[in-house]
């Protein structure tokens, strides 16, 4: 058993296609066992979840990134840095609130859904819900509460996909936090 | 030059993981109060003995190493035990539970072999 221990900055290529079908995959199966589409979208978000605490170290290690000092900052790493690192696209920063506690994040397009077309029968369904989770989660372990949810969808017919994030509280370091 | 031991907490100061090489001599405090002692409120010191180096990332893990007196800055080493050995053996492995002390034989060992290629690192203490 070889592990590199130190790939470093190298990125791994992997098949763009293949991590589609596997997300696909994912949230297919996901329907079959929980039948209705509020309780997969429920399961999405907590994957995410799971995915974002972990997430956020790795982001921190290969981005060097530091402590954002405020939202506006924050909102510029998840587009331009984070989003292009591990989904390849760099999302647009709008609608801020005029109290700077929420904004948008606008993506013309979003890896997760290529070759997917909703059915009429799964017309409540969340399909990239996960993002939302690892937001939330990734956010999480730096202290920030958030709420991410999608507000527009290009499955649903929207001309763009739009996940409206907003700053809930800040959180102190004694609360355990740990993996749902 | 050499390093003496290294500590790897999490932001509740749960002691992720603890190694020694060359100690000279026991604080003469339980294992325990010592690890409570090391998190509270330090970032970098030395004194006429040894010299803490003091790394913490925004997600609140602090790797904390002390050598001595000979060792100069080592950030760069103290963020690659951060992101090439605990990111990389430890977070990224769904097996290895966050929030508690890291089981991971390959973490240890790799920890350990890379601390004794370290330059300021020699056999001998001192």
């Amino acid at each position: 058993m070889s592990r590199q221990a130190n790939r470093g900055t190298e990125s791994k290529k992997m098949s763009s296609e293949l991590f589609t079908l596997t997300y696909g995959a994912l949230v297919t199966q996901l329907c079959k066992d929980y039948e209705n589409d509020e309780d997969v979208n429920k399961q999405l978000d907590k994957m995410g979840y799971n995915i974002g605490v972990r997430l956020i170290e790795d982001f921190l290690a290969r981005s060097n990134v530091g402590k954002c000092h405020d939202f506006r900052e924050t909102a510029d790493v998840i587009a331009k840095v984070a989003f292009k690192m591990y989904l390849g696209i760099t999302p647009s920063i709008t609608n801020w609130s005029p109290a700077g506690d929420e904004f948008s994040l606008i993506m013309e397009n979003n890896p997760l859904v290529d070759f997917v077309e909703l059915p009429d029968s799964h017309s409540s369904l969340i399909y990239s819900n996960l993002l939302c989770g690892v937001l939330r989660g990734a956010l999480e372990m730096v202290q920030m509460a958030v709420e991410a949810k999608f507000v527009q969808d290009a499955l649903k017919g929207d001309g763009v996909t739009e996940i409206r994030m907003r700053f809930i509280r800040r959180i102190e370091d004694n609360l355990p936090v740990g993996e749902e | 030059m050499t390093v003496h031991n290294l500590y790897l907490f999490d932001r509740n100061g749960v002691c992720l993981h603890y190694s020694e090489w060359h100690r000279k001599k026991q604080a003469g405090i339980s294992q325990e109060e010592e690890f409570k002692l090391m998190k509270d409120g330090f970032v970098a010191f030395q004194t006429s003995r040894y010299k803490l180096h003091y790394y913490e990332t925004p997600t609140g893990i602090k790797v904390v190493m002390n050598t001595d007196l000979g060792v100069g800055p080592i950030r760069d080493v103290l963020h690659h035990i951060y992101s090439a050995l605990y990111v990389e053996l430890v977070v990224k492995n769904p097996l290895c539970p966050l929030g508690q002390t890291v089981q991971s034989e390959l973490f240890r060992s790799r920890l350990d072999s890379y601390i004794r290629s370290l330059p300021f690192f020699s056999a001998r203490a001192g």
